[in-house]
């Protein structure tokens, strides 16, 4: 494969396409509502009207818009067909020729799609996740040819620092800076790892570009490859996504059969393999030194840091580990350039975060939105606020490891400091908005009860605080707490936070504190009065008989 | 496991290989095995593969597998009970997953469990009496967009409510 072939693929694809396109959303979520019966009965349809030659029907990753799946969009027609069944498929054949379909439609211009800004998922609902010629024709494969030609790894390390992209894992350590590292790392066998063990429950993001744009990941991940000096990657996956590996394995062969995988790509001495490893549901996984503990075939429990897996980590080799929407930002970095990226975003957040909108909102899906865009912008404006005319209460990011954002918060600019501030995270960009029908005692309960089954064991403030935690939030919630127990479970939190041995420790409290920050008054309400009055120490006052 | 590991080690392998060279399923498991070079470090993979094979991971299977990659047993034994994509006991004839992630959480996912609790006398992560349904919860199953998501033997459903989801369990259990 030389640049030639990259080519002459692109353009035999270019030729190829037929003046008209129906995209028909291929993923999960659609999939769940049978968008597969939905393209078979348009491929059925359109070889009925013999308009074979004139129609493609492609079956194509996320359109963003899930809650209103199937979607099915016609160019150029710029139509965007909603909720659609494999018996509307006629009706939006006729519809080509002319007229208006019996089919619900949603505009493709309202501010949900207008508004995004599309890097990582600019591929995604548009190429054919399945076919690798799709990806090409769409530039694919550019960008790694340019950096083995023309660039050397610490030129591209180089470049990586320049843009100022930060993990999209949720901390949002500079990745170039990581890269950097492991460049530097000494040891004649590196590894490089994309987490994809998408654990937070409530996101969707990384599903959604493995299944849509599968490509853009492994090239990200070659292009890191080179940078850093490893020639062996991994691709954790977790097991409850079987379409996501699915779709990495059709992608992982073909980019193996066209030499963009393997030895020498490029003709250049560079040789890259990438391999998945298949989670097995735990959450702890996504923490990098538990993870790769799961790479290994071990339990997944996280080790004490330093040493950093930059300098010992799978097998005890420098290892890069960074997450999926890190990898898939790369390609577009250099085929575009990083100046270009570096001027998309805030100061100190740079690029777009994509985002999984859901719960209690009008419009859920996902959106991708230049950093330091204000939260109130994405969920009212993109989203359409609560459904049914509620009132929005609060929107929680960062999982179980994050917080939740008030109402009256939501001009808060959307990036890594911003939220910091408000006690919540990034995270890697699930948002559930919550209405005032949400109980947020419940809520913090929720998520200290998945901390509490999801702690690995390994150290006592995680594996015990959270179920005094959850113990006195379960005591709370049932209206059988007393200020007391409000301050011990503060109390708790705190040293949960300072003294556990890995991320999901340190964060399990973050859900409960940000709750008691702003909805104080909801755990006072259900608060019971202390028979035994106080000291004002929180010690228990000895029930002494007075005589 | 306690009483198992009580009888001779040696004497209970040889019966275990007897048992497993009349099995298929084994000999599949073996390739598959083979596939990794009897790596240790694909002990995760060999697992899926042995649950996808036999529905659960018994205790002989677990035992046939740390022979085959020469892992103690109590290495196979706690990576198989750490992660909770595991079965240890066997499962029922059909499996409703309710997803128990945040969104699905906020928009009910609870009263579809409560639902189906009270009606079939099964808590999340059992199986009922008669081996016909386990009620299993998932973590999050990145449906977040459909909310809440149930699975029924494999086959995600969007927008699932107590009513449609007692409706399919009725249908699996009328002959």
């Amino acid at each position: 494969m030389i640049l030639n072939d990259l080519i002459q693929i692109k353009e035999k694809e270019m030729a190829a396409r037929k003046p008209i396109v129906l995209r028909c959303c291929m993923a999960a979520g659609c999939m769940s509502s049978d968008s597969k019966g939905v393209k078979e009965q348009l491929e059925k349809a359109v070889a009925d009207a013999g308009l074979q030659n004139e129609v493609e029907v492609r079956g194509v990753g996320c359109m963003k818009l899930c809650c209103e799946g199937p979607l099915v969009a016609a160019d150029p027609q710029d139509a965007l067909y909603v909720r659609v069944t494999a018996a509307n498929a006629p009706s939006i054949i006729a519809a080509l020729e002319g007229g208006r379909a019996e089919v619900a439609q949603t505009d493709p211009n309202a501010p949900f799609f207008a508004k995004q800004f599309s890097i990582v998922l600019a591929n995604s609902g548009v190429v054919d996740p399945e076919r690798i010629e799709s990806y090409i024709a769409a530039d694919g494969y550019l960008a790694l040819h340019e950096v083995l030609n023309e660039m050397t790894p610490k030129e591209v390390v180089e470049a990586m620092v320049k843009c100022g992209l930060r993990g999209r894992g949720g901390a949002g350590f500079p990745t170039g800076l990581k890269w950097g590292t492991v460049a530097k790392s000494p040891g004649a066998k590196k590894y490089v790892i994309c987490n994809a063990d998408e654990g937070d429950p409530g996101a969707f993001m990384d599903r959604s570009v493995l299944e849509s744009d599968p490509h853009s990941v492994l090239e990200g991940m070659a292009i890191a490859a080179y940078a850093v000096g490893a020639d062996q990657g991994f691709i954790y996956v977790r097991a409850e996504y079987p379409l996501a590996i699915a779709r990495l394995q059709i992608a992982i062969k073909q980019a193996k059969q066209m030499s963009l995988l393997g030895a020498g790509i490029f003709e250049s001495p560079f040789s890259f393999n990438v391999d998945l490893r298949i989670g097995a549901g735990a959450f702890v996984c996504g923490e990098e030194t538990a993870l790769m503990s799961s790479v290994e075939g071990k339990r997944g429990t996280p080790r004490p840091r330093p040493p950093f897996p930059a300098e010992s980590g799978l097998f005890g080799c420098p290892t890069l580990l960074n997450n999926v929407e890190t990898f898939a930002n790369v390609p577009t970095i250099y085929r575009k350039g990083a100046d270009w990226f570096a001027a998309i975003g805030t100061e100190k957040s740079k690029g777009t975060k994509v985002f999984a909108l859901a719960g209690k909102i009008k419009n859920t899906g996902l959106l991708e939105v230049p950093m330091g865009t204000p939260m109130r912008k994405i969920v009212e404006e993109m989203g359409g606020g609560a459904p049914d005319g509620g009132a929005i209460k609060a929107v929680q990011t960062g999982g179980p490891s994050g917080g939740c954002i008030p109402a009256q918060h939501l001009d808060t600019p959307v990036d890594y400091e911003s939220l910091g501030k408000l006690g919540s995270i990034m995270g890697s960009g699930g948002m559930i908005v919550m209405d005032d029908s949400t109980n947020m005692v419940e809520i913090a309960r929720f998520f200290m009860e998945f901390c509490m089954d999801e702690s690995c064991g390994k150290c006592i403030p995680c594996r015990a605080g959270t179920v005094q935690m959850h113990h006195l939030l379960d005591k709370i919630a049932n209206r059988q707490a007393t200020a007391r127990d409000l301050k011990k479970l503060e109390e708790l939190c705190d040293l949960v936070r300072n003294t556990s041995l890995c991320g999901l420790g340190q964060t399990a409290p973050n859900p409960t504190l940000s709750t008691l920050r702003f909805f104080r008054n909801e755990y006072e309400a259900l608060l019971q009065p202390d028979l035994y009055g106080s000291h004002g120490n929180g010690e228990a006052k000895p029930p002494t008989a007075t005589t | 496991m306690n009483a198992s590991v009580a009888k001779p080690h040696k004497k209970r392998m040889q019966a275990l290989l007897d048992h497993a060279s009349g099995d298929k399923r084994f000999k599949i498991l073996e390739v598959h095995m083979k596939k990794h070079q009897f790596r240790q470090d694909a002990l995760i993979e060999v697992l899926h593969k042995a649950q996808e094979l036999f529905g659960y991971l018994e205790d002989d299977l677990l035992l046939f597998v740390s022979t085959k990659l020469k892992l103690p047993p109590s290495r196979v034994y706690g990576v198989a009970t750490f992660y909770h994509f595991f079965q240890l006991k066997p499962q029922g004839r059909h499996a409703c997953v309710v997803c128990m992630g945040t969104a699905c959480y906020v928009k009910g996912a609870d009263k579809i469990i409560d639902a189906i609790t009270q009606k079939h006398k099964v808590r999340a992560g059992e199986t009922t009496a008669d081996n016909q349904l386990s009620l299993l919860t998932a973590r999050c199953i990145g449906a977040c967009g459909i909310a809440p998501a149930v699975v029924y033997d494999g086959t995600v459903t969007p927008r699932a409510t107590p009513e449609t989801a007692l409706a399919q369990i009725n249908q699996w259990l009328t002959p």
